[in-house]
């Protein structure tokens, strides 16, 4: 089943097109990667999911994206919900400045949850979730700014499953970590398909391969090859894939 | 002389001119601050706390219902300008980034810091002192919040924007509303700063003469009443100092000493808390 369906999508940054004609699909309970080389729109694709784009002026969607056979750019798309089923995690670790506990306990504040011991329960369980339980459990009071860069951004993780996102969109979520922590998210990835649909911008060829089941590369604004992970890294169709994976160009 | 001995010629020359100016102008700080503290001191006791003024020519007597006046007069000023102030630099930081208009009301914001405050006395008293038929304290907090507004747009405005766009993007992401991004996140980073703003607001309202001498005025007694005359310290210096009265002289000493003390003290804890910001 797909969670999402992109269709002929093309994106402006004002009168800069960035996606040309993309299409493909988003499965349910999978990984799918986005790879290619830097400024193929990766992060401008990913940034389409939840509409992350409308907080700028002047940027445009043509085309569209399907989920329970709506489009998702409609005008009319209710972004806030639109944004709660899909959790986004950035590059760079996001922590709010609170506590541990209140950035968990954020997404679960803004939809009116009031009852502390059902938000004491969801912030333990999603930072179990988000393998960090152990590291933090002693210390939910203190600021999340004092937690290490592996740790906050398992923390921001946690933060997303905690409000039970359909999907979690990464954008090079692991590029600025230890390969320790690195590890333990791409251990989580795996472990978190079972609950959510995960779509990861990555270049690092190795996590794509260990961790995805469907890879997608872009180059220039279009999608070049999308498939089965282990079709792009064995027979990809196209030369160009081949050449990417083996880390020829790019 | 070689083009690098010459340079390094100029270089001394410049260094030395700068460090003699800076010498001159901390010595003259401190010149007056001695004078200040060494005058002030005199009359500093529980009974400038404690005792309004005494009648002319009578000595003893304090500055109570001065400093509480000019407390009084702040707080009013705050209370107005804080939220208003907050409201509108959040706004140009934020709802409005992308409006000429903001372009326009931050550099008027900017001006209006550099007014005389004497202007703005002159203009309150205006529109606040001569149709209502005298001083009155609310005329002084209303000139007094003019004189902060502007800063306090300014710092809040400056603060908010530092606060990086990943953080609100990540709020936006977990589909928070623009007004829980703004509470929740984006004035919980920038609390510090627009905290310390608020300080050294504070500090200048708490330093100014001029713009109350047209509004609230002066009166030896203390009321509540905000809308009569309301003492002030500052206001209290100008008379009494120029007054041929000893006693009068020497509270004027003890509230320069008391103003000093409460602006300094407001600048340095504004200070502080930048720099223990920056260390962060
Ligand atoms: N805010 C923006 N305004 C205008 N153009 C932009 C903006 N952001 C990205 N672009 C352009 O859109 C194209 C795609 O950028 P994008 O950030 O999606 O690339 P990417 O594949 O994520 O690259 P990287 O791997 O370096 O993160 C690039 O040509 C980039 O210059
Ligand atoms: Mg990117």
């Amino acid at each position: 089943m797909d969670l999402l369906t992109v269709n002929n999508l093309n994106f402006y940054y004002g009168s800069n097109k960035s996606l040309d004609d993309v299409s493909l699909p988003i499965r349910r309970n999978s990984v799918t990667a986005l790879i290619g080389p830097s400024g193929c729109g990766k992060t401008t694709l990913l940034r389409c999911f939840n509409r992350m784009h409308d907080l700028y002026p002047g940027n445009r969607y043509e085309g569209e994206i399907l989920m329970d056979g709506r489009n998702i750019l409609d005008r009319s798309e209710d972004l806030i919900s639109l944004r709660s089923s899909l959790g986004m995690v950035f590059q760079k670790p996001t922590p709010f400045p609170m506590s541990v506990f209140d950035n968990i306990a954020y997404g679960l504040r803004l939809r009116r949850i009031r009852n502390s011991a059902l938000i004491r329960d969801k912030v333990e369980k999603s930072l179990r979730q988000a393998a960090l339980w152990e590291e933090v459990k002693d210390r939910l009071k203190e600021s999340a700014l004092g937690l290490s860069g592996g740790q906050q951004q398992r923390l921001v993780i946690a933060r997303t499953l905690a409000v039970d996102p359909e999907a979690v969109l990464f954008d090079e979520s692991t590029s600025a970590l230890d390969p320790v922590s690195t590890q333990k998210i791409e251990d989580l990835m795996i472990e978190l398909k079972k609950a959510v649909t995960i779509v990861a911008v990555t270049h690092n060829m190795q996590q794509a391969a260990r961790v995805s089941d469907y890879t997608a590369l872009m180059y220039i604004g279009k999608l070049v090859e999308y498939d089965r992970t282990e079709v792009i890294f064995t027979k990809p169709k196209h030369k160009m894939t081949e050449e990417y994976v083996l880390g020829k160009f790019g | 002389m070689s083009g690098i001995a010459k340079r390094k010629l100029s270089n001394s020359v410049a260094m030395g001119i700068s460090v003699l100016c800076a010498a001159i102008g901390l010595g003259l700080l401190f010149l007056i601050l001695y004078d200040v503290v060494r005058h002030g001191l005199s009359s500093f006791g529980w009974t400038l706390f404690a005792k309004d003024p005494a009648p002319p020519g009578m000595a003893g007597g304090g500055l109570r219902s001065a400093i509480l006046g000019q407390i009084l007069l702040t707080a009013a000023a705050l209370l107005a300008g804080v939220p208003t102030g907050v409201l509108a630099g959040t706004f140009l930081s934020e709802y409005g980034r992308s409006l000429k208009l903001s372009k326009i009301i931050s550099a008027v914001s900017d001006m209006a810091v550099s007014i005389p405050s004497i202007v703005t006395g002159a203009f309150v008293y205006a529109i606040l002192v001569k149709p209502f038929g005298g001083f009155n304290g609310w005329a002084g907090a209303a000139a007094l919040a003019i004189i902060v507004l502007p800063v306090i747009v300014r710092t809040t405005e400056s603060m908010t924007s530092m606060v990086p766009w990943s953080l609100r993007e990540a709020a936006f992401a977990l589909g928070a509303p623009y007004h829980r991004v703004i509470v929740g996140v984006v004035w919980r980073a920038a609390a510090g700063g627009i905290f310390t703003g608020v300080l050294l607001a504070a500090a200048r309202a708490a330093g100014e003469t001029a713009p109350l001498l047209f509004t609230s005025f002066n009166s030896g007694h203390f009321s509540l009443n905000m809308s009569r005359p309301v003492p002030s310290l500052t206001v209290t210096i100008y008379q009494y100092a120029a007054s041929p009265y000893e006693s009068w002289v020497a509270l004027a000493w003890g509230a320069a000493l008391a103003v000093t003390a409460a602006v300094l003290l407001l600048n340095v804890t504004g200070r502080v808390m930048i720099g223990l910001k920056q260390r962060r």
